[in-house]
């Protein structure tokens, strides 16, 4: 048996709201979830800088001095939970994901649209749930990685919450996932070779590889962690025999991963962008597909260096840290390949590409102390302290959000049709770059001397440091306002875009911006360079 | 062409320059006050100019990229397609993975010196009686020694303080007193959640975990009082979960032990 189906009929505009309510809506365009995802996403990233700021405040004085300790512990727990599954997941994934895959395939949907959708619309009410926690007995407060025995003795209704809204969360992921495999793989337009694709599909298909294979084991341990919590089992509770490091081995066998799936589609972003602005095709197409798959497989064999203080055998520590140290080569690799693309090219100075430099200076700045903390004697000294703090925070500000700024920059024209006003644009980076160094390079030194993280008070020395990282936030925090003038402002009133402002050869420009509901009037274009320029346009066609 | 590759080859020499001169200039790190810590200080020392290096070489490449090859105004069409280089890619693939080998196998040296990768079964002298199996920290109990000159402590971590019991003497203290330059084996075990024992002068730590009881041994070479800090989230008072070691001379740790010990009798 055979079942045709006409597009035409399952995006039947008929049914669907059309305007600003289809994005209120369970629509099954993949751009409209797509922007459902950013703005949702960004959102929680104003929640979850409220509650950096809110850190912030409170270290700028030694003393546990402006919210009780209880609460101030809800706080960094949900500021780590917002910002992970509610805010650079979904964003980086979801968002552009959605959007960008079914252009860069040539297809008119993603694979499983219903699936899509519902995707998408589990993440508003798992993510409310997790915020209106705090109001019901308290939120959970044994931070974003909820170690058992801690997170069975906290408050219960708190930590539950928590837990069914990052198993939902979860969920939504591997939906996710397993529709972008099966979109990559199965939708592309005939003619189109995998290795023609955009980068960024190569990233998606690795990202999601690790999403389907490892955000299970997360789900598994959070749903044995609430036996411990409801029904006093004891899997993790050494009190009735249980073992807390075996939590931690399955919590970070899915959580390192979860870092790839953070970072990757950021990777693959950034090789999208470069080459538009830079005018240069990427440099080193091969080695990059080569790199992302390495970066996959070796990803998933890296989990124990969290837990290098734990008390795991020496053999164990010493295959993880080579493991995770030669994460670096294929990390490296993209970086030196990005470098290249800009050698030699015609470069707009704009803010799309003032934004994915600061996304390589970043990143590489992280990844070297990356590398460093890989070393098992380097990191007993500094795991769980501020040095770990500043590091992960150049991964995943410095780099992803980095590249989500810089990718939003890029494909405002592509979503309004409008341009984004360019002086907002390198305002909106200098003070990022500014407040973002400011606040997490010093937090480097508060580490190796003395400060551990997750504290709400800590030794009078360290006090003119952190209130230099405290003005970096607020310089942070102050960053968002000329970025949301800026999109108010354009949406309303930017100057035309066009069809394809920045003459890219992605097949998403080749289309009118917006881009109509099938995605092309006629036939998806086979675009076999995406990369091409340089080269003569006849040659493209 | 000459010329091009003469500035080239001056740039690398002044990162490298650079590099060196902050990485041996520039102290980032607290007192060293162990046996360990001028072992941590050297691995901390090459992997900080490495870093450096690398940082400060990117850094420059892409500033310059974005200088030299920004687009004039004068300036239409595109950069060279040029798609890539295949002998580039090998040598920066090669190298990394060279540098990568290198800092892993030294950090292993490192981390042999540290007393890392030591079997503890038998150079501790509460593994004799006791045969569950206990996780191992870092330890500098070399073969030859005997456990019976170590100093062994008792630790255990409860929500919100360290208690230290010293068997020898039958008593508990809230402060670690050790004599300098002797090795000090601590047992560890936590009575609820999970905590960390750090010192961040002697660099080193070690999680304190309920049910799992874990080992830690230290030399401390320099008198002085340094704290030990919580650091692992046990609650809302993990910030304030703190105490201190007391690194004193032999004779003024007798003293100190003769005053707190309890003899049998007086039990």
């Amino acid at each position: 048996m055979t079942i045709s189906i006409d597009p035409q009929k399952t995006n039947n505009e008929s049914l669907q709201p059309k305007g600003w309510l289809r994005y209120f809506s369970f629509s099954l365009d993949h751009k409209v979830i797509g922007i459902q995802y950013l703005v949702c996403g960004f959102l929680f990233y104003l929640i979850g800088g409220t509650l950096a700021s809110a850190i912030r405040i409170e270290l700028a004085s030694p003393m546990s001095d402006f919210m009780p300790r209880d609460v101030y512990n809800q706080v960094l727990t949900l500021h780590g939970t917002i910002m992970i599954f509610l805010w650079i997941v979904p964003v980086v994934n979801g968002a552009f994901g959605n959007y960008l895959i079914p252009f860069y395939v040539g297809a008119r949907d993603m694979a499983f649209p219903r699936l899509n959708a519902v995707a998408f619309w589990l993440i508003p009410p798992s993510g409310f749930m997790l915020v209106a926690s705090y109001f019901v007995e308290g939120a959970a407060q044994a931070g974003w990685t909820a170690y058992p025995p801690l997170s069975i003795t906290t408050p219960q209704s708190g930590q539950i919450i928590w837990i069914l809204s990052v198993l939902l969360l979860g969920g939504s992921s591997i939906f996710g996932g397993i529709n972008f495999i099966a979109t990559i793989i199965k939708l592309r337009r005939p003619g189109l070779k995998l290795m023609q694709l955009p980068m960024y599909c190569w990233a998606m298909l690795g990202t999601s590889l690790l999403v389907v294979l490892s955000t299970p084991v997360l789900a598994g341990t959070l749903i044995l962690l609430s036996f411990d919590i409801i029904a006093n089992t004891g899997f993790f509770n050494p009190v009735l025999g249980g073992n807390v490091v075996v939590y931690q081995h399955l919590f970070w066998f899915y959580s390192h991963p979860a870092v790839y799936i953070m970072v990757l589609p950021a990777f693959g972003l950034v090789s999208e962008i470069l080459p538009v602005h830079a005018r240069k095709p990427l440099f080193g197409y091969t080695t990059m597909v080569f790199s992302i798959m390495g970066i996959v497989v070796l990803g998933l064999v890296v989990w124990a260096h969290h837990m290098f203080t734990s008390g795991t055998p020496p053999w164990m520590r010493l295959f993880f840290t080579i493991a995770t140290a030669f994460i670096a080569v294929p990390t490296g690799i993209k970086f030196f390949n990005w470098v290249a693309t800009l050698w030699g090219g015609k470069i707009s100075i704009n803010s799309a590409m003032l934004y994915s430099c600061g996304f390589i200076i970043n990143f590489v700045f992280g990844g070297i102390t990356g590398v460093a903390l890989a070393q098992v004697p380097f990191d007993i000294h500094v795991h769980d302290t501020y040095f770990v703090v500043a590091h992960f925070h150049y991964i995943v500000y410095g780099g992803t959000v980095f590249i989500i700024f810089s990718s939003i920059y890029h494909w405002f024209p592509k979503v309004t049709g409008k341009m984004l006003n360019e002086k907002l644009g390198i305002l909106h980076f200098i003070i990022t770059f500014i407040g973002f160094n400011l606040c997490f390079a010093p937090q480097h030194w508060l580490g190796l001397n003395g400060m551990p993280r997750r504290v709400a008070e800590y030794d009078p020395q360290f006090q003119f440091v952190n209130q230099i990282s405290s003005l970096g936030a607020l310089l942070m925090a102050i960053s968002t306002i000329p970025f949301l003038i800026n999109v108010f402002l354009s949406v309303r009133n930017g100057k035309d875009a066009g069809d394809n402002p920045w003459n890219a050869l992605t097949p998403e420009w080749l289309t009118s911006s917006p881009p109509p509901v099938e995605n092309w009037e006629g036939e998806a274009p086979l675009v076999e360079e995406p990369y091409g320029y340089g080269k003569d346009i006849s040659e493209q066609k | 062409m000459l010329n091009k590759n003469i500035y080239l080859i001056l740039i690398i020499s002044l990162v490298f320059a650079i590099s060196f001169w902050i990485g041996f200039n520039v102290n980032l790190l607290p007192a060293e006050a162990s046996i360990n810590a001028p072992i941590y200080d050297e691995l901390f020392k090459i992997l900080f100019i490495i870093g450096l290096i690398i940082f400060i070489g990117m850094t420059i490449a892409v500033i310059y990229s974005l200088f030299k090859f920004r687009k004039r105004n004068d300036q239409i069409g595109d950069g060279i397609a040029l798609e890539g280089n295949l002998s580039l890619e090998i040598v920066w693939t090669i190298i990394p993975s060279i540098i990568v080998l290198l800092i892993g196998l030294y950090s292993y040296n490192i981390y042999d010196r540290m007393g890392g990768m030591k079997e503890l079964n038998h150079n501790h002298e509460m593994m004799s009686s006791n045969t569950e199996k206990i996780w191992a920290g870092i330890s500098q109990t070399s073969d030859n020694e005997i456990a019976i000159n170590n100093l062994s402590i008792e630790v255990s971590a409860m929500q919100f303080a360290f208690l230290f019991n010293y068997p020898k003497g039958n008593f508990i203290s809230g402060e670690l007193h050790v004599p300098v330059d002797q090795k000090v084996s601590m047992k560890m075990e936590s009575k609820d959640v999970i905590h960390a024992f750090w010192v961040p002068e002697f660099r080193i730590k070690q999680d304190i975990i309920p049910g799992q009881p874990t080992i830690l041994n230290f030399t401390p070479t320099k008198v002085g009082k340094y704290p030990i800090i919580c650091a692992e989230l046990c609650g809302p008072y993990h910030g304030g979960m703190r105490a201190s070691i007391i690194v004193e001379e032999k004779s003024d740790y007798n003293e100190w032990f003769n005053k707190n010990k309890k003899t049998e009798v007086n039990l």
